[in-house]
């Protein structure tokens, strides 16, 4: 590797390291509030209307995915002063 | 943490570990990671069939990440992966459909086990052999010029000549994928993702392990590009199969809600991660992935436990 990779890779671990620490906080949160509320209701979908909630796991594993996505790209651009990678 | 549709009691921290850890795995070399994430499931107690659809889904979100990640540095081609997933579909129905016939025939474990390991000692063997070789070359011709060692997100494959000798079979119609830089037999592609899709129906998983390569070998598509094309492909066939798990209630969604906070992460800087690499480099670092999935087989094989 080159020694400016090296530096690009240096900057990146270190901001990553940053985003770590706001992202487990973000996440905490996430896990007391949505999944809290999310539990009994997927849990009846899952009993009572299979298919339904078939499609409902999908979009949320996507959903959450684009969202997480969106908030770790931001958090990394933020901690690096408006570059993604 | 109780998570009440698989009924288990799993710590949320080491679901967020093991997604971290596969999200990583997937974004370097875009595989889903079912043969490190089912047997991590299964270690805590989470039951056979959930753990399977459980990491499906997991893998939907997890591929979605680092899939975005790879398009925004220009390494999915979109048109090869929507092509690839109608193979995909294909093949692991009609391997879904083999395993049905070798139930019946009584002897599915012994048959799958042993067909998983042949796969992924050959995959593993040959990667080995293949990578070393385009590096040992590439080394020994920069050896005398001022170039240096192979430049980050560079290709080159000792496997080239077979690959071009594949991309001359003009069998109609041809397929050009410019982000790929490639134009090839339709037939060959979907014979390609069709070989996938029967090792992801047979033996279970993403089956990225054999995707990814043969992307790059047959289709001889670069490296960064297989990966993160092989990523959007996954989003399309574990969507298909989260959504056949799910309907016969094998997917706890909570759980893979959980292993995806982590896996966002991981996938992220995986992906990232591989713009710091040669193709041929990212080769040599995938070859003790399949043999992971070989050593879990063989574990099961002679110890009798599933992991």
């Amino acid at each position: 590797m080159s020694p400016r990779s090296k530096t690009a890779v240096r900057r990146t671990l270190r901001a990553f390291a940053l985003e770590l620490v706001i992202y487990a906080a973000l996440v905490t949160g996430y896990f007391f509030a949505v999944l809290h509320f999310l539990g009994g209701w997927l849990v009846h979908l899952e009993t009572q209307h299979i298919r339904v909630y078939a499609v409902v796991a999908i979009l949320l594993i996507i959903g959450q995915a684009v969202v997480l996505e969106a908030v770790t790209t931001g958090l990394m651009r933020l901690l690096r002063g408006g570059r993604s990678e | 943490m109780f998570f009440p549709i698989s009924h288990t009691h799993v710590s949320p921290i080491y679901l967020v570990v093991v997604g971290f850890l596969i999200g990583v795995l997937g974004g370097f070399f875009g595989v889903g990671g079912s043969f490190i994430a089912g047997p991590a499931l299964r270690l805590v107690g989470v039951d056979w069939n959930f753990a399977v659809g459980t990491d499906l889904a997991h893998i939907v979100g997890k591929s979605v990440v680092a899939a975005k990640r790879h398009r925004a540095l220009g390494n999915v081609d979109l048109r090869l992966g929507l092509i690839m997933a109608i193979g995909t579909i294909a093949g692991a129905e009609m391997g879904a459909q083999l395993i049905q016939v070798l139930k019946r025939a009584g002897n599915v474990n012994f048959v799958v086990s042993v067909v998983s390991i042949v796969i992924y000692l050959s995959i593993s063997t040959f990667m080995l052999w293949e990578s070393w070789k385009t590096l040992a070359r590439a080394k020994s011709r920069n050896a005398g010029s001022k170039s240096g060692p192979l430049p980050p997100k560079s290709d080159e494959s000792a496997f080239q000549h077979v690959t071009t000798a594949i991309q001359r079979w003009r069998i109609p119609p041809m397929i050009s994928l410019p982000a790929s830089g490639v134009t090839i037999s339709l037939w060959i592609i979907l014979l390609v993702a069709f070989v996938g899709g029967l090792c992801s129906g047979f033996l279970g998983g993403g089956a990225g392990y054999i995707r990814m390569p043969s992307m790059v070998y047959v289709l001889g598509i670069p490296t960064h590009l297989a990966v993160g094309t092989d990523l959007f492909e996954i989003i399309i066939s574990a969507s298909y199969g989260t959504f056949t798990h799910a309907i016969k209630g094998n997917v706890d969604i909570l759980i893979a809600l959980v292993m995806n906070t982590g896996a966002a992460v991981g996938a992220q800087l995986g992906a990232i991660s591989t713009q710091y690499f040669a193709g041929p480099k990212i080769r040599l670092a995938f070859v003790p992935l399949p043999l992971i999935g070989a050593a879990i087989v063989i574990y099961t094989m002679f110890s009798g436990h599933k992991l």
